[in-house]
This record gives structure tokens, C-alpha cells and sequence, in this order.
């Protein structure tokens, strides 16, 4: 067992055990729950716009070469830098060159995921550059020196006594608890570092293969003041954030936000298209762009799961997921939670080590029913468990189904066992859960059903006996 | 130190490489695949909520979606009728008289002055420290989403990146014929408006700036303007 499972099952032990947390977060997530799907219900066809949608990104998605190539060619002509990194480590070489060369001195972000993917905050740090989240949920786990519970809602954990906590501890006091007190305190604090940043830093929620965009959804207009204040932007994109056309935003920028947020479209949707243009008043004098592929052409090499990179990370894969709900967003240690994590990670950090993720899972499929873009999710955790023990079985577990295959496949010994198995459980219910049961880890949290006083067999052959009289 | 070369062939290599396997089509048979097409871009816009046909029920559209989203949505007579509205908010809300920017244009700076105000001009070059205490903005805008209750917002039709977020207040001025009825008509007339040369930003604005970070709580102006109001002149 690798010290990453080790990990994962003590922290699950502690989440799961924190009920009144457990509770909390489902309370927050009911708002959610409530206002999605009248949204989702308001569609024409939501069901024919996710094939849509799923058709737009399979064709984005498999013909990923040319769309990028096309991008980079059009956001080029408009002025814009674009860098390709295979790794996190050149990406954020880069990052810390364009800062070298251009004598920045002060870095406000708004929130991207590939930039926690990549620990870019960490490297800037190291190399002594000032970093600060803008997004309000990110500034608090930055300053809790947390990592986001939810790549959507990176702060839905917390109440708001351990926020005024945290901000009395980074800024003195701050009043009352309320969140619109809280907020409009982040929201002076960070005013403050917008005007002074000289490089503002963003991700990207889709790149327009066709012209050269990217887009940024967001609720609060941190993003917003990124793009627009600081001398220098830079967006971190995950290369499989491509659309073909400008249109097709037309129908992803409402599905986000329904499946997202349960909002029919979030407070801003906003394209770039390069620095500010000539006859413009304001906007960054450089844009650069920077392409992360960091293990996502891993991805892509499997036929069976490249839909996994249809993603348009909106979350409502956690929102719906019993797993997710009951462990907590941290217990996942990775940098995108939930089902969609639990499968790309694997690809991305390694099999081995992350293939725990695809075993803790209900299997329900919620996750897929609710994925605006039809990503097989259930399946490819099947697939990931079924790939891990092909590439590394574990000697016991095989000795397990191959005595269990000639055990089902011959009469004689299914009978036998099967009438053994009757006082077998009896003897059992009497020492279960005790810590000499080999079944422990099992029954430790469970109760098994009392015992049958006959087999399946014995009880078929009785009802024959008592018809045949009659026949 | 210099720049890192950028990575290009290497990505775009390991790209065709992994696609040259052809993907298993999700949901379907694996036995006989057919690879969706891409939709057309008619197909886009046809499974959204539906829009009624009517102009006016556009309108009642827009100020329904506007209400839900605490965005104050003014219906107008005429752009006459602007100068004088201004002036009222600007005494209920207690705006300095230097406090309004806007941008040159006849449906934004224009406005203010008739309302009595010198407004402050973002021009290239601008005070951004004066546009940051300046109490409201008002700008022109490039069209009024019924289906979604969104404002259109371009760096060339509203005075740059940064008027239409850095103030607390956003008074946008729209017209009759600014009013489409869903996205992809907004996206159209963008194209159209256009081709393919766009302003370096394009954004939609839905509602005041907004975040339910702290226990999913809904708090305005998080960021951005804590108030949106909509004057509309049709």
C-alpha cells in the first residue's frame, strides 16, 4: 500500500466521521440543487443540448491538433504570446522568466485550476514574488494556506466564524461575521492590490480555436479587473479547453453556468483576443497565453476514455456525488475532485498511486447523468480499476476469482459449498466484527443480514416436492 | 535569463500521436460507432430556453430576467428622457459632481452632460486612481439579452476594459434595436458587427458583480459594481 492511500484512508476516517460537517456541506450544496435544475427544466431539450454539446467538444477533442494550431496562429495575429508547455515545470519557467524580464513586482490572480495543478503560486513564492488570490473563496483558502475543496466552490467548507477568524488573524479586526461584511472586507484588501499588480494572472474556461479568444467565466468580476488593470496577463490553459467556432459559446457559456452554478449564465463571460488593440483605451500591453498539456496527451492515448477530456470543469460531477459529499473535498488530495478527478487523475499522476479513487465510488452514475457534456464518467472508474490490476494484479486477489470461477462454474462443489455456507454464517454472526474475523475490515462498520436457515437449493427442491402431488 | 523556447512540436507530436487510435464513441455500441458530426451552428441555439416572438415580450423578458438577478432594469421613452433620470440618481445616491465617468458617445458622455455633470473621460492615458473613486459609470453598450437578462459589453462600444467593473455603479444606456432576443443572435451580431476582427474584450455581463463564496450566500458587489441599472430608451 503507497503512502498516498495511507493518507487517503486517514483522512477519510476523519472527514466521515465529522458529521455537523458532513451536514453543513449538503446544506450548501441544497441551494444549488434548487435553483439548477427549474434552469436546467427551462431548456428546450437540455438532453439534446448536451449531445450537442458532447458532439461539439468530441469533435474538438479529436481533432485537437489542428484546432491549437489554429488558435495559436490566430491569437498570434492579434498580438498575442503563445507558449507551448508539455510540463508544469516549463510553464512555470516561463512564468518566472516573463516576470525576471519585465521586472514585475506585484502578481494578482484570479482563480485557475491548472495553476493549482501546476503549484505555480509555490514557485512564484520561492523565487520571492507576491502572489494573491482574488477570487473571494481562493484569498481564503490562500490564507488558510489550504488547498480549494471544490475546484468550483473552493471555499464551501467553511463557516463563517473560521473565515472571520482567518481574516481578524491575516488583516486585525474586521467586525461582524456576516458574509456581506466579510466580503466587502476581501473586497477593499483586494481593490488595493489590483491597482498596484503589474501582472495579473488568469485561467481560461475555453480557448476559440477560430479566432484566437479565450474565455473566462466568472461571478464576482476578479477576472475582469485581471484582464484589465495590470501592464502584463497571462491565462494558463489546459489544451483540451478548445472550441471549434466563436457560436459554440453560445451553448457552453449557459451550460456552465446552469450546471455549475445553477445559473442561466454567470455574472461575467468574457473573451480576449489578444492585448489592447490600437485605438483602444486601456487592457494589459502584453497578453501571453501558455498551453499546458502536463499529461493530458496520456489521456488523449486512450481511445476509451479521451472523453474525459470533454470536461469543462463545472463540478456538478462533486455537487451530485455521494462520495464527495461524505469525504469531503480534501480527502481526494488532488487537484481536481470528485468523479472527474478520481478518473484523470490516474492519468495524470500515475495509476498505482491514484488508483484508490476509482474504488472509492458508488458506482451510481449520477456523475454521468448530470455531466453537461455526456462524460462516461461511472464507466471509466471501471475501466481505471479494471486497467490498474491488469498492469499490477495482486497475487492474492487473483487466487480469490480464480477459486471462485471454479467454485461457480461446477454443480458439485457450488452445492457442497453453499450447504456449508448455511452453518458457515451462523458460526460467523457470532464473532463478527471481533478482531480475530477475517472479514474485519468489512464488517467492522457493517451488520450482516441474519443468516438463512436453508440454501437457495434447498428451498427449491422443497416447493417442487410439495407441487408435485397435485401435478 | 531569457524566455524558455515554447514546446509546440513536442505537444502537437504527442497530440497526433495519441490520436491516431480513433476514440471510442461514448454511449454508443462498440460495435458500430458512428462519429458525431460537428453540429451545425444552427443546431446551437435551437435546445436553449425558448424566447417569445414579440418584441414586447422580449422587453417583459429582459426585465423578468433583470428583476431575478437584482439588476434595476428603467424602461424610457426616449434618450431625452436619460439626462433627467441620471440627474435623479445621481441625488438619491449622493454622486459627486465630479464622481460620473463615462466615455465620448452620443448614448454615454453625451447623456451625463445634458444631465449637468462634467463626466470623467476614460480616455487612453486616463487617471486610474480618479476612475476608481469616481461613484458610477456610464456607457453605451453593444445589445440587451432577453433570454438571459445580459448586458453586451465590448472594449470599442463601452470605453474600454475597465469602465464597465472598476465603479461601484454601472448605468448602461441600450436602445430598441439593441435588444436581441437570445445568445446566438448576441453572437451574430457580434460577427456581424465585426467579421472576424473583435475588440480584444467581449463581455457579457449578467447582474451585478456577485459571489456566494461564504457559505453559499449571496453577496453583490463583490468585485464589481454592487449596483446595475439598465436604462432602456424603446
Amino acid at each position: 500500500m503507497t503512502g498516498i492511500v495511507k493518507l487517503f484512508r486517514r483522512d477519510v476516517r476523519g472527514t466521515t466521521a465529522d458529521t455537523p460537517r458532513r451536514t453543513f456541506i449538503r446544506r450548501a450544496l441544497s441551494g444549488y440543487f434548487a435553483k439548477r435544475y427549474p434552469l436546467q427544466d427551462a431548456y428546450a431539450d437540455w438532453q439534446a443540448a448536451r449531445t450537442t454539446a458532447a458532439a461539439i467538444k468530441f469533435d474538438a477533442v479529436n481533432r485537437l491538433d489542428t484546432h491549437l494550431e489554429t488558435f495559436a496562429r490566430q491569437a498570434e495575429a492579434r498580438g498575442t504570446k503563445v507558449f507551448f508547455a508539455s510540463t508544469g515545470a516549463q510553464a512555470r519557467d516561463y512564468v518566472l522568466a516573463l516576470c525576471r524580464e519585465q521586472g514585475v513586482r506585484s502578481i494578482v490572480k484570479a482563480k485557475t485550476m491548472t495553476g493549482e495543478e501546476i503549484h505555480l503560486n509555490e514557485a512564484l513564492e520561492k523565487e520571492g514574488y507576491g502572489v494573491v488570490e482574488s477570487d473571494l473563496g481562493e484569498y481564503i483558502v490562500q490564507l488558510r494556506k489550504e488547498h480549494p475543496y471544490h475546484f468550483v466552490f473552493p471555499c464551501m467548507h467553511l463557516k463563517r466564524g473560521e473565515i472571520r477568524a482567518t481574516f481578524e488573524k491575516a488583516l486585525g479586526d474586521v467586525g461582524s461575521d456576516e458574509p456581506e461584511n466579510l466580503t466587502m472586507v476581501a473586497r477593499r484588501v483586494l481593490r488595493q492590490e489590483f491597482l498596484k499588480a503589474d501582472l495579473g494572472i488568469s485561467g481560461a474556461n475555453f480557448l476559440v480555436a477560430e479566432t484566437g479568444q479565450i474565455s473566462i467565466t466568472e461571478n464576482e468580476g476578479n477576472a475582469r479587473l485581471t484582464c484589465a488593470l495590470p501592464r502584463i496577463h497571462v491565462a494558463l490553459v489546459g489544451i483540451e479547453k478548445v472550441v471549434p467556432r466563436f457560436e459554440d459559446l453560445a451553448l457552453f457559456l449557459p451550460m456552465l453556468g446552469t450546471a455549475g452554478a445553477g445559473q442561466a449564465l454567470t455574472g461575467y463571460n468574457t473573451l480576449y483576443a489578444g492585448p489592447r488593440q490600437p485605438g483602444e483605451t486601456d487592457g494589459p500591453e502584453e497578453f501571453h497565453v501558455i498551453l499546458l498539456d502536463n499529461h493530458r496527451t496520456r489521456l488523449l492515448a486512450d481511445p476509451e476514455q479521451r472523453d474525459a477530456l470533454h470536461c469543462i470543469r463545472c463540478g456538478a460531477c462533486l455537487n451530485v456525488c455521494p462520495i464527495f459529499k461524505n469525504i469531503g473535498g480534501h480527502a481526494y488530495g488532488t487537484t481536481y475532485q470528485g468523479p472527474i478527478g478520481s478518473v484523470i487523475t490516474p492519468h495524470l499522476r500515475g495509476l498505482q498511486d491514484w488508483k484508490h479513487l476509482s474504488g472509492a465510488s458508488s458506482l451510481c452514475g449520477a456523475c454521468t447523468e448530470t455531466c453537461p457534456v455526456k462524460i462516461d464518467l461511472h464507466h471509466h472508474l471501471l475501466q481505471n480499476r479494471r486497467n490498474a490490476v491488469r498492469e499490477k494484479g495482486v497475487w492474492w486477489e487473483r487466487l480469490l476469482f480464480q477459486g471462485f470461477g471454479l467454485y461457480a462454474s461446477h454443480a458439485a462443489l457450488w452445492r457442497f459449498g453453499s450447504r456449508l455456507a448455511v452453518p458457515g454464517l451462523k458460526l460467523h454472526s457470532r464473532f463478527s466484527g471481533a478482531w480475530f474475523d477475517p472479514v474485519r475490515l468489512w464488517t467492522k462498520t457493517r451488520t450482516l443480514p441474519r443468516p438463512p436457515e436453508r440454501t437457495f437449493r434447498q428451498l427449491w427442491a422443497e416447493r417442487q416436492k410439495q407441487k408435485s402431488p397435485r401435478a | 535569463m531569457s524566455y524558455p523556447p515554447s514546446d509546440k512540436a513536442a505537444v502537437l507530436t504527442r497530440i497526433r500521436e495519441a490520436l491516431r487510435l480513433p476514440a471510442r464513441v461514448p454511449h454508443q455500441d462498440s460495435h458500430a460507432p458512428s462519429f458525431p458530426a460537428l453540429p451545425g451552428k444552427e443546431e446551437i441555439g435551437r435546445w436553449l430556453p425558448a424566447v417569445g416572438a414579440g418584441y414586447e415580450e422580449r422587453v417583459a423578458l429582459f426585465a423578468r430576467q433583470a428583476a431575478a438577478l437584482k439588476a434595476d432594469f428603467v424602461r424610457l421613452p426616449a434618450l431625452d428622457a436619460v439626462p433627467s433620470h441620471l440627474a435623479a440618481l445621481a441625488q438619491a445616491e449622493g454622486w459627486p459632481a465630479d464622481g460620473i465617468a463615462s466615455h465620448p458617445g452620443e448614448h454615454s458622455a453625451s447623456l451625463v452632460e445634458k444631465a449637468g455633470f462634467r463626466p470623467f473621460l476614460a480616455l487612453p492615458g486616463y487617471d486610474r486612481a480618479k476612475l476608481e473613486s469616481c461613484a458610477a459609470s456610464v456607457t453605451a453598450c453593444e445589445a440587451l439579452i432577453a433570454q438571459t437578462g445580459s448586458v453586451l459589453v465590448t472594449t470599442r462600444e463601452s470605453g474600454g476594459r475597465a469602465l464597465t467593473i472598476l465603479p461601484p455603479h454601472h448605468i448602461v444606456v441600450a436602445t430598441r434595436d439593441q435588444l436581441v432576443p437570445d445568445l446566438p443572435a448576441a453572437f451574430a451580431r457580434l460577427r456581424q458587427a465585426y467579421g472576424g476582427t473583435f475588440p480584444s474584450m467581449i463581455s457579457f455581463i449578467t447582474g451585478p458583480s456577485r459571489t456566494g463564496d461564504i457559505e453559499r450566500i449571496l453577496v453583490l458587489g463583490a468585485h464589481g459594481p454592487k449596483k446595475l441599472t439598465i436604462l432602456f430608451v424603446g
